[in-house]
């Protein structure tokens, strides 16, 4: 039955990866007139175990931090053989290529206002190594470089701000996705390749090995990450928020925490799960439709 | 006609004829002069090419990558810092295959800061998998560029070559340069036609995963293709010899060896110096010769044997040095000898680093010195009072 | 010449990871229960391995060469016409 599609089966993620999930619905709603470079991580290792790729589409992959770098001299490449028009460019990162490693390219890209569309996969840490912490991994998650301890509870800082730092970089377009909303995340990936210049959609991947959770919950805690008011789903356009999807009624962040064991350190301890409620809280103040940013 | 310019100018001029078609670089001295002067020959419409500003080295060869990958001839300079802060990308392209031309103004490295001429930072990366082009002159450093592009892109050869020239020695001389002409340089150098590109009509996958079962096999090809190129890169140097008349040698040049027993062995512009040196002793009757190496990756390791096997003395000359190791060159030479038969004694002197001036007479004494004792690894021209200073 | 290019070890074929049959590592699998299923693509828009299709003819149809055994398609599926079995081997 299987015919050779723009993002195949046969990769080696997890079992219930919300990451391949994420990257197959980007690809299916980009469609094949697109070129990937993609940064060292889970998507790029799952993916091609050499020789096979699961990509369909022209692919590259070069280092851990650089495939924006990448994509901008593609993009330069296409436009010197009169071929700007036969492909739009997409590069791929983890959020530790995103947040951290390879933020400054990112940055450089942005600032060039090279017409690309960044794909931040945020599955909230460096998963391929091991589960290490990210820039974006969320306030007291528990992970191998933020552990549980005895005196100091999962990551003590805050996920950095990635979308509202590009759009202070004046990047074209940008929003948040999540794999709980399909529809949603597929229109923002076609509304962004519609849009000449820089554009960064960041996407909530879940990670049934790094957030221990059940595989098979992946479209309920990505839902739950919305519901919540842990991650909101907005859209930004020329600086002003035009889109933030509503949740009609705020769950409390109890029901998201208590599916995955990097939060059971805090789930019986209401202190801190007030201050994870207070995140959430201030989140869905914070993002409000036409909400002039900069 | 000739035409008195600046190195880095004539470098970058003579980089504009080769017509590539994505340049990224970023500023550093000793090499900045060649970036601006791209942008400048680019923003006067002079060449049709992608100039990109970044804001780093590891971008700038990481944009280049990416524009080789999907199709395109691409250049890059750098220097010292910029070429370490680069290294994980150098690797990263060799192992991909990927034909880009970079020029090195080769500066010492920190600590301490230092923007003068060596060569640690050039053989600090010597091991990435690069093709390593060393230039006596600023005439053979432009011109070395047209044969580094041919023979990058060589489908027989496929990877990145480093053009290595002196800095400031070379890099901020004003010689008089001869410039070959455009339809000249188009037909030694025929738009680069990659073997497969990034593409959507041919979808493929560029820069898997290669796992314990396939890493080696990868490796060994690289290895492989080092051992074979020897013979494109002394086509290339034939083959401009024949369209633009100027011969510096192939992967070495010798100069006056046919009778010497005492040979100095070095790479880069000191050359020149040697050069002189070798003739003004044999007007004393020493019969010296100058064994340069032009090419120090691949490594010439028959033309080496050749030309030293059966010499009473080599004396060489190091840049650079494996700290806690020997002399990089020295280590590739000798192992280059071993097993050989008539292999001659071999001095070796470490001078010049961080820009520490060489004159003809330091040559002529370090001839003295290695006529008197077998040397291995001496640094020469040290100063004596700092040296105190230090022990204190 | 097999030196230069290492050409056939370092560039993938579009597609080809479909040689690696994933089904083999599955300990549940799904199974669509056909008069349930209403063919509304839940599972389908859902499943990370991309190896469901639907249509109102033919209902949920699994690929399980590639099936991992998440048990997504079951949870998401609106009307539980999906059940997640042991797989006997
Ligand atoms: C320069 C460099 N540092 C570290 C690594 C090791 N490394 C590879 S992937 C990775 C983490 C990837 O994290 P992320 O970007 O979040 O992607 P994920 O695997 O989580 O999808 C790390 C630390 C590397 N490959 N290169
Ligand atoms: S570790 Fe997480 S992101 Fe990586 S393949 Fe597994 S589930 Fe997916
Ligand atoms: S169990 Fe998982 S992999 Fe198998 S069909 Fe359902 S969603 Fe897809
Ligand atoms: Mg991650």
């Amino acid at each position: 039955m299987s015919t050779v599609k723009v993002f195949n089966a046969g990769h080696t993620a997890c079992s219930g990866c919300g990451l391949s999930l994420a990257a197959r619905l980007v690809m299916e709603a980009a469609g094949p007139n697109v070129i990937v470079s993609n940064s060292t991580g889970c998507l790029e290792v799952f993916t091609t175990r050499s020789p096979q790729t699961a990509w369909g589409v022209p692919w590259v992959h070069s280092l851990f931090e650089n495939s924006g770098a990448l994509a901008t001299g593609i993009v330069a490449a296409l436009k010197m053989q009169g071929k700007e028009n036969e492909a739009r460019v997409m590069a791929f990162g983890g959020d530790g290529s995103t947040a951290d490693i390879g933020f400054g390219i990112i940055s450089g890209m942005w600032e060039r206002g090279d017409d690309v569309l960044y794909v931040c996969f945020d599955n909230e840490a460096y998963m391929n190594t091991g589960i290490q912490r990210s820039g974006l991994t969320p306030f007291l998650g528990a992970t191998s470089t933020s552990p549980a301890g005895s005196v100091t509870g999962g990551n003590q800082k805050q996920k950095k701000n990635i979308p509202m730092i590009a759009a202070a970089h004046g990047v074209k377009y940008v929003a948040t996705a999540c794999v709980g909303y399909q529809r949603d995340l597929q229109n923002k990936i076609k509304k962004a390749l519609a849009i000449k210049g820089p554009k960064y959609v960041q996407i909530l991947a879940t990670c049934p090995l790094g957030w221990g959770n059940d595989s098979s919950l992946t479209i309920q805690m990505g839902k739950l990450a919305v519901e919540t008011g842990l991650f909101p789903l907005f859209e930004v356009e020329e600086g002003k928020i035009t889109n933030v999807m509503n949740v009609a009624k705020p769950k409390p962040v109890e029901e998201y925490l208590k599916l995955q064991t990097r939060f059971r350190h805090i789930v019986k301890n209401p202190e801190e799960v007030a201050k994870v409620q207070a995140i959430a809280d201030a989140n869905f103040k914070r993002y409000t439709k036409d909400k002039v940013l900069f | 006609m000739k035409k008195v310019t600046e190195g880095l100018k004539a470098i970058a001029e003579t980089v504009a004829l080769c017509r590539p078609e994505v340049i990224s670089a970023y500023p550093i001295t000793p090499q900045t002069h060649i970036v601006e002067e791209l942008s400048v020959i680019v923003a006067n419409g002079k060449l049709k090419c992608e100039f990109i500003n970044v804001e780093s080295e590891f971008a700038a060869a990481s944009v280049v990558l990416g524009a080789s990958v999907a199709g395109v001839r691409a250049y890059s300079a750098t220097s010292s810092q910029g070429l370490l802060l680069m290294a994980e990308v150098l690797f990263n392209m060799a192992g991909m295959r990927l034909p880009v031309v970079i020029t090195d103004a080769n500066r010492a490295v920190s600590a301490p800061i230092n923007i003068w001429n060596d060569w640690q930072d050039t053989l600090a990366i010597r091991d990435a998998g690069l093709i390593h082009l060393f230039a006596e002159d600023n005439q053979e450093a432009c011109d070395m560029h047209l044969q580094a592009f041919k023979i990058a892109e060589d489908h027989e050869v496929m990877l990145p070559v480093m053009v290595n020239l002196d800095g400031f020695i070379l890099t901020h001389a004003f010689d008089p340069i001869e410039f070959p002409e455009q339809a000249l340089v188009d037909k030694y150098l025929p738009k680069y036609v990659p073997m497969e590109k990034l593409d959507v009509k041919n979808p493929l996958s560029f820069g898997l995963m290669g796992g314990p079962d396939r890493y080696l096999e990868t490796r060994y090809a690289m290895a492989e293709t080092m051992k074979t190129c020897p013979a494109v890169i002394r086509k290339a140097a034939q083959d401009f010899n024949k369209m633009f008349g100027r011969n510096y040698g192939e992967l070495i040049e010798e100069y006056k060896m046919e009778d010497a027993e005492i040979v100095l062995v070095s790479m880069g512009s000191i050359i020149s110096s040697m050069k002189d040196v070798a003739d003004d002793l044999r007007a004393a009757g020493k019969k010296v010769g100058v064994l340069k190496i032009r090419c120090y990756r691949p490594f010439p390791v028959q033309d080496v044997i050749k030309s030293l096997c059966g010499k009473k003395k080599a004396i060489i000359l190091e840049k650079a040095l494996s700290i806690g190791g020997v002399g990089i060159l020295t280590a590739d030479i000798k192992a280059a000898l071993y097993g050989q038969k008539n292999v001659p004694e071999i001095s070796d002197f470490i001078l010049g680093l961080g820009g520490r001036d060489i004159r003809i007479s330091d040559i002529k004494a370090i001839v003295a010195l290695a006529e008197k004792a077998n040397l291995k690894g001496e640094f020469y021209g040290l100063d004596p009072k700092l040296v105190e200073e230090m022990d204190k | 010449m097999a030196s230069i290019r290492a050409k056939n070890i370092l560039i993938g074929k579009p597609g080809t990871s479909l040689a690696n049959k994933t089904g083999g590592w599955r300990v549940f699998y799904p199974v669509v229960d056909k008069a349930k299923c209403v063919a509304c693509g839940m599972c389908v828009m859902s499943c990370p391995e991309g190896c469901m299709t639907t249509s109102k003819e033919t209902k949920t149809l699994i690929d399980l060469d590639y099936c991992k055994g998440c048990g997504v398609c079951a949870k998401v599926c609106p009307k539980t016409a999906i059940s997640m079995l042991k797989e006997e081997k």
